[in-house]
C-alpha cells in the first residue's frame, strides 16, 4: 500500500512544477541576464577605480551612485555579477567531478580504498574551509576568478564524494551491476556503463549545493579582501564599502547592492537545491 | 457468533486520500469477535487488513481517515472516544503487537523504561518498585531472563525482540491484542516458538486476539476464526478447520492450494493475475478477473457477504447460488 | 564506549590538526617566490618604517630555516605548531602570533559557542514542531521565513543586522565588544558585554536557526514514520512524553552528528561576522592581518580555527555515544 502510494504521488509531480523550482530558477535566470543585458545600457568600463566622481548618491546619471574609489557602482554590479556566478559554477563544477569520481571508485571498490577516500572525506568536511582558503589565497594573493575557482573547489567536493558514494554503494549490489561483473566486465566499464549514467541527476543536485557553497566561500575571501584585484566582484565591493566606512557614513547605496544580489543568489540556489532534494527524497514532501 | 460479543465492528469503510481520488481500503466492513477468541485475517498486501488493525486503535495516519461505520469494545464506542478518553482506552483495552516489531521498540531507551512508561501512563498509583515487579514478572512469563529489562533494543535478537513485544502487550492486560504480522521478520524455528508463546500468554490473561498475516500455515496453528479480505473487503469468514476442509471462496480455494503440502508432489500454484488497484478497481465482484468460476453477474453485481452456514460468511455470487441463500 | 571508538576519534582529531599544519608549510613554499622575499617586498611596498625590520627579517629567516633539507624544515615547523610556537607577528611586532591569538581567541569562541548552542537547540525544537501533527497551525508558518533565514550566509545577515538594528535606528553600537577600553567585571561590565555582543550573536543566531530546524524537520518526519512511534501512542503514553521521549529523542542524533560536520562553517561565518562588527576575536585580528599582510598571523589564525573546531568535534564525537546507546556497545 505503501509503496503504491509514493509510486503514484512521485509519477505525478514533475521538478520544475515546483513552486520553489520555478522561483528559484527565475531569480537566476534575472541574475544572468543582468549581465547579459546590462553591458548594453550601462557602460561597464566605470566600474574600474578612478573612472566616475566619486561618493555621488544615485541619480539619474549614475543610478546606483559611485563609491570612495570612484567606481560607478551600477557598472560595477553589472560586471561583478557575472564573475561570481562563473566563479561559483566553475568551482562548484570542478568540485563535483572530483567529488563523483572519489565517490565512485570509493563506493564501488569499497575495503581500505573506501575507508581512506571515507575517513579524507569525512575529515575534510570538519575542517573550516575558511581557514584552509585564507591561507592559499593570501600566499597566492594576485589571484584571478579562474584560479580562485580551482582553489575554492578543491574544497568543495566534499559533499558530492559523499551522496556519490552512498549511491554507488546501493548501486552496487543491483542485479544488473552484479551481472555485469559476473560476465568479467571489466571494472572501469562497469563503472562508466552501468554506475555513472544513474550518478548523473545526484551529481547535478548536489551541483547546486557545491556552486552555493563557493560562491559562500569566494565572498567569504572576498569580504576579507582577498578576491580577484583585477575585476570587480560583489563580495570585494562589500569589502571596499567596509574599509571606507560606507556603513557609518550613511554611503547605503554603495553596500546594499550586493548585499542584495548575493542575498537573492543565495536565495535562488537554496530553492532550486531543495526543489530538486523534494524529488529525490519524496517522504520529506508530504509534510510541507 | 456468541450472544454479547467484545468486539464488533459494523460497516466500517477506510480510504486514503491520492490527489483528489480517494481509495477504500476498507470498505463496509463488518465483523464480531467473543472474549478470548482468536481470529486470523489474511489477504494480499494491499488488501486492506493492516489498515484495519491500525483503525482498531484510531492509530491511522493521514492521508488515511475513517469514512464511516462503528467499532464497538466492550460497549465503548471507540470512534466517539475525545482524545483523552482514547489515550486511556489504548494499551488498557487493545494492545498492538506492529508489524516488524523489528523497528517496534525506541532504539535510545531501555526495554524496562519502554514498559515502565506504559504503565505510568495508565496506573498513576503504581509505585516503582511495583512496576518493576511487574516487568520482570511479565518478561519471564514470555520466557526472558529478567536482565533483558537493563539492554537496549538493538541487543536483542529479533526473537527476543518479538517477546518484549508480547510482553509489553499483555502488560495491561487489554480485553484485546492486535497482532499485525508478528512473525513476519522471523525464521520458521523462532516463528512457532514466539506464536506458541503469544497464544500461551492470551489465554492466560483471557484476551481475546486478532492476528493478521498471510501465512496460511501459521494461521492454521493459531487462530480458532479466519477472515479473508480481498481489496479491502471481507470475502470469506470460516472457523478454521472448516475453512482449510472445505474453502467455499473461490479466492479462499485458490489461498489453499496454492499452500505446499508434504504428501502431494504437485507443482506449487500461485493465484494468476494481480489484485487490482484500489483506484481502478473493476466492477461488480473485484475478483472476478482473477477468479476461474466467474459468471456474468460476477462481472456488474457486487455480491454481499451473506451467512452461508452457522459461523460461515462468504461473498460469492456463485457460492450463494450453490446454498441456494437468494430469494 | 569502546577503546577503539575513542581511539579513533582522537586519530581523527590529529589528523586534522596535521593537516592544517602541513598546509600552512607547504602553501609559501608552493607560492612563486621566495618566502623571505615576498615578506621584504611586502614591507617595502607598505612604503613604512616598520621598527626593528631588520629583527624580523632575522626572524623569517630563523624561522623557515631555508638552508636546511625539506624534511628537516618540516619537522621542525610541525614541532614548532605543535608546542604553539607559530612565529612572530609583523603587525604587532614584537609580540608573538600565538600572544595575540590567544587574547582574541576566547571573544571568538565565546560568541560562537553561546550562539550557536542557542540557534542548534532553538532550531531543533522548531524543527520537531514544525513536523509534529500536533503542533498549532502558527508554527508552520515560520517555515518559509526559516528557509529564506537558512539560504543567507552569516557575513550577509550580519551586515542587514547591523544596518537594519544598528545604523539605522541606533539601538545597539556599530561593533567591538565593549565601551571603554578593558571591559570591567561588574554588572554593568557584564551588561555591557552582552549589550554589544547581542547582534552578532543574533546573526549568527539566525544563520543557524533555519538550517538547524529544516534538517531536524526532515529528522524528524522520518522518525515520525518509525515503527516505535506508532507502538509508543498506541501505548497511550502522554503527547508530551512521545514527543521528547521518542521523536525528538531520536531525530536529535543526526543532528548531533550533523553539527560535527557544520561546525566548521559556522566558524568560518562567524569570523566573518567578528569582521563586520569589529567584534574583538580572532576574525577581527585575521582582518588586520590581511590589511598588513602579516603572514604569520594569518597562518597563525587559520590553524587556531582549525585547532578550535577540531577540538568541539572531538568532545561531539566522545559525548554522542552516550546519546546513541547503539554506538556505546560496539
Amino acid at each position: 500500500m505503501r509503496a503504491f502510494l509514493t509510486n503514484t504521488i512521485g509519477g505525478t509531480l514533475r521538478p520544475l512544477a515546483n513552486p520553489r523550482m520555478s522561483v528559484g530558477v527565475g531569480i537566476l535566470l534575472a541574475l544572468v541576464l543582468l549581465g547579459l543585458v546590462g553591458p548594453m545600457f550601462v557602460d561597464v568600463r566605470l566600474s574600474e577605480p578612478i573612472s566616475v566622481r566619486t561618493n555621488q548618491p544615485p541619480s539619474w546619471a549614475h543610478p546606483l551612485g559611485t563609491d570612495s574609489g570612484g567606481r560607478e557602482l551600477i557598472a560595477v554590479m553589472i560586471a561583478g555579477t557575472p564573475q561570481t556566478l562563473k566563479m561559483g559554477i566553475l568551482a562548484g563544477f570542478i568540485g563535483v567531478l572530483i567529488g563523483t569520481f572519489l565517490g565512485l571508485i570509493s563506493g564501488y571498490f569499497g575495503g581500505w580504498t573506501d575507508r581512506i577516500i571515507s575517513a579524507v572525506t569525512d575529515t575534510m568536511l570538519t575542517i573550516p574551509p575558511l581557514a584552509i582558503l585564507l591561507v592559499v589565497a593570501a600566499a597566492v594573493r594576485a589571484v584571478n576568478v579562474e584560479s580562485m575557482a580551482l582553489i575554492i573547489a578543491s574544497l568543495s567536493w566534499m559533499y558530492a564524494a559523499r551522496v556519490v558514494r552512498a549511491q554507488t554503494l546501493s548501486l552496487r549490489e543491483q542485479s544488473y551491476v552484479q551481472m555485469a561483473r559476473l560476465s568479467g566486465m571489466g571494472h572501469m566499464r562497469i563503472l562508466l556503463a552501468e554506475i555513472f549514467p544513474n550518478m548523473v541527476p545526484i551529481a547535478f543536485a548536489s551541483l547546486v549545493g557545491a556552486t552555493s557553497g563557493a560562491i559562500l566561500s569566494g565572498m567569504g575571501l572576498e569580504v576579507l579582501g582577498l578576491g580577484p584585484q583585477n575585476v570587480p566582484t560583489l563580495g570585494m565591493t562589500i569589502y571596499w564599502a567596509l574599509l571606507y566606512a560606507a556603513f557609518s557614513r550613511g554611503m547605503w547605496w554603495w553596500w546594499t547592492p550586493p548585499v542584495l544580489i548575493l542575498v537573492l543568489l543565495f536565495l535562488a540556489l537554496f530553492l532550486i537545491s531543495s526543489a530538486l532534494d523534494d524529488f529525490a527524497n519524496p517522504r520529506l514532501r508530504s509534510s510541507r | 457468533m456468541i450472544d454479547a460479543p467484545l468486539l464488533s465492528i459494523n460497516d466500517l469503510s477506510v480510504s486514503y486520500a491520492i490527489g483528489n481520488e480517494r481509495a477504500r481500503a476498507v470498505d463496509g466492513l463488518s465483523l464480531t469477535l467473543g472474549a478470548g477468541q482468536r481470529l486470523g485475517i489474511v489477504g494480499e498486501s494491499g488488501s486492506g487488513k493492516s489498515t484495519l488493525a491500525l483503525a482498531l486503535m484510531r492509530l491511522h495516519k493521514p492521508p488515511a481517515m475513517i469514512d464511516s461505520g462503528q467499532i464497538l469494545l466492550g460497549g465503548t464506542d471507540i470512534l466517539r472516544l475525545d482524545q483523552g478518553a482514547l489515550r486511556k482506552f489504548r494499551w488498557s483495552e487493545v494492545a498492538l503487537i506492529p508489524q516488524g516489531a523489528m523497528n517496534a521498540l525506541n532504539p535510545v531507551i531501555k526495554v524496562r523504561e519502554q514498559m515502565a512508561d506504559t504503565i505510568r501512563a495508565h496506573r498513576r498509583d503504581m509505585s516503582a518498585r511495583d512496576i518493576n515487579k511487574r516487568i520482570d514478572e511479565l518478561l519471564v512469563r514470555v520466557g526472558l531472563s529478567t536482565s533483558v529489562a537493563g539492554l537496549y533494543p538493538h541487543e536483542l535478537s529479533g526473537g527476543m525482540k518479538q517477546r518484549v513485544c508480547i510482553a509489553l502487550a499483555i502488560v495491561l492486560e487489554p480485553k484485546l491484542i492486535i497482532a499485525d504480522e508478528p512473525t513476519s521478520a522471523l525464521d520458521v524455528v523462532v516463528q512457532r516458538v514466539v506464536i506458541e508463546t503469544l497464544k500461551d500468554v492470551q489465554a492466560q490473561i483471557g484476551a481475546a486476539m486478532i492476528m493478521i498475516g498471510h501465512d496460511m500455515g501459521l494461521m492454521a496453528q493459531s487462530v480458532d476464526h479466519l477472515a479473508v479480505m480481498y481489496a479491502g473487503r471481507l470475502v470469506d469468514q470460516a472457523p478454521i478447520r472448516e475453512f482449510f476442509r472445505r474453502p467455499l471462496h473461490p479466492y479462499s480455494q485458490l489461498l489453499i492450494s496454492s499452500l505446499p503440502s508434504p504428501d502431494e508432489t504437485r507443482p506449487l500454484a500461485g493465484i494468476p493475475g494481480m489484485q487490482p488497484s484500489l483506484l481502478d478497481l473493476p466492477a461488480g465482484c473485484a475478483f472476478h478477473p482473477r477468479c476461474p468460476l466467474v459468471q456474468p453477474i460476477c462481472r456488474e453485481v457486487m455480491p454481499p457477504l451473506e451467512t452461508v452456514e452457522p459461523h460461515r460468511r462468504v461473498a460469492c455470487h456463485v457460492v450463494a447460488e450453490a446454498y441456494n441463500v437468494r430469494a | 564506549m569502546s577503546w577503539s571508538y575513542v581511539l579513533r576519534r582522537i586519530a581523527m582529531f590529529f589528523a586534522v590538526v596535521l593537516c592544517a599544519v602541513t598546509v600552512n608549510f607547504i602553501v609559501p613554499r608552493l607560492a612563486p617566490g621566495d618566502p623571505t622575499a615576498a615578506v621584504l617586498e611586502q614591507l617595502l611596498s607598505r612604503g613604512q618604517q616598520v621598527e626593528g625590520a631588520a629583527d624580523i627579517v632575522a626572524a623569517y629567516r630563523a624561522r623557515f630555516g631555508l638552508d636546511d633539507p625539506m624534511i628537516v624544515q618540516y619537522l621542525r615547523y610541525v614541532g614548532n605548531t605543535l608546542t604553539l610556537d607559530l612565529g612572530t607577528s609583523i603587525s604587532y611586532f614584537p609580540q608573538s602570533v600565538t600572544s595575540q591569538i590567544l587574547t582574541a581567541l576566547p571573544w571568538t569562541i565565546g560568541l560562537l559557542a553561546i550562539s550557536t548552542v542557542i540557534a542548534f537547540g532553538l532550531g531543533s525544537v522548531v524543527g520537531a514542531l514544525l513536523a509534529w501533527p500536533g503542533s498549532p497551525h502558527f508554527v508552520r508558518s515560520f517555515a518559509p521565513f526559516l528557509m529564506v533565514l537558512s539560504a543567507i550566509p552569516y557575513y550577509l545577515l550580519a551586515l542587514i543586522v547591523l544596518y537594519v538594528l544598528a545604523i539605522w535606528p541606533g539601538w545597539f553600537p556599530l561593533g567591538g565588544a565593549y565601551s571603554g577600553s578593558a571591559p570591567s567585571f561588574s554588572l554593568n561590565g557584564l551588561l555591557d558585554l552582552l549589550y554589544h555582543g547581542f547582534l552578532p550573536g543574533l546573526s549568527i543566531v539566525l544563520a543557524g536557526v533555519g538550517f538547524w530546524a529544516l534538517g531536524m524537520r526532515g529528522a524528524m518526519i522520518g522518525v515520525l514514520g518509525e515503527d516505535y512511534l506508532t507502538l509508543a501512542e498506541g501505548k497511550g503514553l502522554s503527547p508530551r512524553r512521545i514527543f521528547f521521549g521518542y521523536a525528538m529523542r531520536n531525530a536529535l542524533l543526526p543532528q548531533v552528528t550533523s553539527l560535527a560536520i557544520a561546525l566548521g562553517t559556522a566558524a568560518s561565518g562567524s569570523v566573518l561576522v567578528e569582521v563586520a562588527f569589529n567584534y574583538p576575536g580572532i576574525g577581527y585580528l585575521l582582518f588586520n592581518a590581511l590589511k598588513s599582510s602579516d603572514y604569520f598571523l594569518i597562518q597563525g589564525v587559520a590553524f587556531f580555527l582549525v585547532l578550535t573546531v577540531a577540538l568541539s568535534v572531538l568532545v561531539l564525537d566522545l559525548i554522542y555515544p552516550l546519546l546513541d546507546p547503539r554506538i556505546r556497545r560496539q
